[in-house]
């Protein structure tokens, strides 16, 4: 070998030190969408098993009361016996129906919004730029109470309040969203080749914002049912008759410092485990639906 | 001081649904770099120049497989080695401003890249407004945001992340485009003075022209392999080896403006035999059947059956 | 003809003129170069012309008469990054029929291969994805092109290959073609006249 480079000799002499090689992976799409499928099969489970299951379980058996987590009553029972699985599942169930709505109409304000916002411009934007800083500048519960308060509680409360808290971050997202691809040079030759500004919204406009939208609202979902368990909670969201989830956590606040853990863990854990998988769903959706990620 | 053999970079991506291909970037590519010396990476875009310089950052996607061998200061350069040495030993030189923090003024930004090769706070300070007056950019220039620098400052204070760390290797991505003509020599000047001061400097570049002002030596890329590395002087004198290199020298406005019709082959699937056979004149039966290796030809290397002095 | 009449254009009330009283004009079938250093409002010239961006004094006309608010504007224009002139949400084959119908053999002759037409912009490289950019424009109703910087990203045989094939174009529909470049030797190589600004 010369003093000048000879890269045909090296490559016989370093073969031994080969490079790490990428071991072969589970597919990253298969597992994308296998949790995208998982969650949603767990989270429609929940949403259905009233219907499913029915009442049973539910009925007063004062025989079994205040019995720990066992194999027949995986999440115990209650003070009147009650299966405290069923009585999870029938709140959790209502309790994302009310969520699902909420969110959902919260999702549409901000879509329409921030699609106002990011076209119109000017006033427009100003002003609802600045509802979307005042509700930023409250305290989140304090305006909710509020909200729940004076429109008189209850289910409608609850669904009204959640639906006009969480829509501001989805309205700043869809109106960035809106602005970028406006000043985007394909947007202006697109009015070269003499297209409508219609055209261009759906054509053009359009595939950014549905996934946006999507995911957004998924995204939403944990938000508005925590919210809204929290609300019931503290009493001035779902009466206290309806088995939502957040009833049935306040109900269990009586019994925990005399021992009966289960009252408050297992229902508190399945809320928890449902409010991830809906972001779990979220984050894996948003990597599928953006080219780039996709094909990692 | 670094040299790269037979590597290859796969990238597997997905087609429809759930079926995925295999997209080959890479092929048995090969290179070397001493110290002092500034090489010209050329070819067309898709070529592979700038996934070479992602390789030997260490900053390849998640869905990247690389083979071959690459070592560096004698040790092979792994995955692992990659991640301690950039921005140490190998640095590499952005394209743009757009690469730096645009809400933090340029010299504190440079100032923690000298910091992050273990220079003290005081002693970073110090490097980068040396470098900056070396550069003739005025000392209010260290307080200043990326979008407030002119083009011409933008590629000096860009210069200096490289300037002001003890980096053997330096690479420059596509330093040249869209800058006004006077922007560009300087920016080249500035890399030579680099490889004159001892440091290996990899220019990536698709503009031969350019290039060949400040190269000792030209690595001509075409469809993520080596076709030919010649020395900067070979050019001008006619003595390029492969008929890609050669047309690539005849295409340019200042010389005959006569490109060579086709496309790179597909990275999908790379046909049999030599990558450049389907737009060669020189093809026949053996370059259909085989893929010809890079051997030596006079003082330099060409990937081609037909090449003669 | 293209004319465009003692132009002038700033990006804010405040701001210092980018383009001062211009005026130029391109005959069809001719290719008329601009050449000027960099900071000289090069580019806000060529989206002047093509009614990208309005005029603040004087007037862009087509044949006398002014450029057509709806429709299909007869004076296209072609930029530095491809990846900005196409949406990135689409596929190749819909970024295509946004200027009018495919043409196979156009497309062939371009040298678009048609298993990139169900690609997506990112899948394709900077070279190729500038004859997408091009190929789309090339019809007859375009009867102007201006060209900005239009293969300064690009190598040299690929230049030279995108160059033929525009060139060729325009001659034989007889578009008006205007250059923009910092590259003097390639402006010598495609135009009939040069304007040094």
């Amino acid at each position: 070998m010369t003093s000048t480079i000879d890269p045909a000799v090296n490559l016989e002499a370093k073969t031994s030190s080969s490079l790490q090689q990428n071991p072969s992976r589970t597919s990253r799409r298969s597992r994308t969408l296998a949790a995208i499928v998982l969650g949603t099969l767990f989270l429609g489970a929940i949403i259905f098993s009233p219907w499913i299951l029915g009442e049973s379980g539910l009925s007063t058996v004062l025989t079994q009361r205040n019995q720990p987590p066992t194999w027949s009553h995986p999440f115990g029972t209650d003070w009147l016996g009650r299966d405290m699985l069923m009585r999870s599942l029938h709140g959790l169930s209502l309790s994302l129906r009310i969520g699902l709505l909420a969110a959902s109409i919260s999702a549409f304000i901000g879509t329409s919004l921030g699609l106002a916002a990011g076209t119109f411009g000017g006033w427009v934007d100003a002003v609802i730029i600045w509802i979307v800083d005042v509700f930023f500048s409250l305290p989140h519960l304090v305006l909710l109470i509020l909200i729940a308060f004076s429109v008189g509680g209850g289910t409608r409360g609850v669904i009204i309040a959640v639906a006009l808290t969480h829509w501001t971050n989805l309205a700043r997202i869809i109106r960035a969203e809106v602005l970028q691809v406006n000043s985007a040079d394909y947007i202006h030759l697109s009015r070269q080749f003499g297209k409508s500004s219609l055209w261009i919204a759906r054509h053009h406009m359009m595939p950014h914002i549905v996934p946006q939208l999507i995911v957004g609202l998924i995204l939403l979902f944990p938000h508005a049912i925590l919210h809204e368990a929290a609300l019931s909670f503290i009493g001035i969201g779902l009466s206290p008759h309806l088995p939502a989830v957040g009833i049935i956590l306040a109900e269990s606040m009586r019994h925990l410092s005399t021992g009966y853990w289960w009252l408050g863990v297992m229902p508190g854990l399945l809320l928890l485990l449902s409010v991830k998988a809906f972001d779990w769903v979220g984050e894996n959706l948003r990597i599928l639906l953006a080219p780039k990620t996709s094909q990692e | 001081m670094l040299s790269l053999s037979n590597l290859s970079v796969t990238f597997t991506q997905y087609d429809r649904g759930l079926r995925r291909k295999q997209l080959r970037v890479i092929t048995d590519l090969n290179l070397d770099v001493q110290a002092g010396e500034v090489v010209a990476v050329v070819g067309a875009s898709g070529s592979g120049k700038s996934l070479l310089a992602h390789a030997l950052l260490g900053i390849l996607p998640q869905n990247a497989v690389m083979s071959g061998t690459m070592t560096f200061q004698g040790e092979p350069l792994t995955p692992h080695r990659c991640r301690l040495l950039r921005g140490k030993a190998i640095v590499l030189i952005p394209q743009s401003v757009g690469y730096l923090d645009p809400l933090m003024t340029v010299g504190p930004q440079v100032q923690r890249v000298a910091q992050l090769t273990g220079r003290t706070k005081a002693a970073a300070k110090t490097a980068v407004k040396k470098t900056f007056t070396r550069y003739g950019l005025p000392a209010k220039t260290f307080d200043l945001y990326p979008f407030q620098l002119s083009g011409g400052m933008a590629r000096r204070v860009l210069v200096s992340t490289a300037v002001v760390t003890p980096a053997q290797l330096v690479i420059a991505d596509e330093p040249t485009p869209g800058l006004h003509p006077d922007v560009v020599s300087e920016t080249l000047t500035h890399l030579r003075e680099l490889a004159d001061a001892g440091r290996g400097v990899i220019l990536i570049t698709h503009d031969i022209a350019a290039a060949l002002k400040i190269a000792d030596r030209v690595a001509v890329f075409y469809a993520g392999t080596t076709v030919e590395i010649a020395a900067g002087r070979d050019f001008f004198t006619g003595k390029l080896r492969h008929p890609y290199t050669q047309a690539l020298w005849r295409s340019l406005p200042q010389n005959e403006f006569l490109p060579v019709p086709g496309n790179q082959p597909n990275l999908e699937q790379l046909p049999q035999g030599c990558l450049f056979k389907d737009r060669c004149p020189w093809v026949d039966d053996l370059c259909r059947e085989e893929r010809p290796a890079l051997r030596e030809l006079n003082d330099g290397w060409v990937r081609c059956f037909h090449a003669e002095g | 003809m293209l004319k465009g009449d003692s132009l002038w254009f700033r990006y804010g009330p405040q701001l210092p003129w980018t383009v001062q009283n211009i005026s130029l004009a391109v005959a069809p079938g001719e290719v008329l170069g601009i050449m000027a250093p960099s900071g000289y409002g090069k580019t806000t010239i060529g989206k002047l012309l093509s009614g990208y961006l309005p005029a603040i004094k004087g007037a862009v006309s087509v044949n006398g008469r002014s450029l057509p608010q709806k429709g299909y504007c007869p004076v296209q224009l072609v930029f530095q990054n491809p990846e900005l002139a196409v949406n990135p949400r689409w596929r190749i084959r819909q970024i295509l029929q946004e200027g009018g119908k495919l043409n196979l053999a156009q497309l062939a002759a371009f040298g678009i291969h048609p298993n990139w037409l169900s690609r997506y912009p990112h899948e394709l490289s900077g070279g190729e994805l500038q004859r997408v950019a091009i190929s789309r424009i090339l019809n007859s109703a375009t009867r102007y092109i201006i060209a900005d910087e239009m293969t300064a990203m690009l190598d040299a045989n690929t230049q030279a290959l995108i160059w033929q094939i525009v060139l060729d174009f325009v001659k034989k529909q007889q578009i008006g073609l205007v250059a923009i470049s910092h590259e003097q030797r390639l402006l010598e190589r495609l135009c009939d006249r040069i304007l040094n600004l």
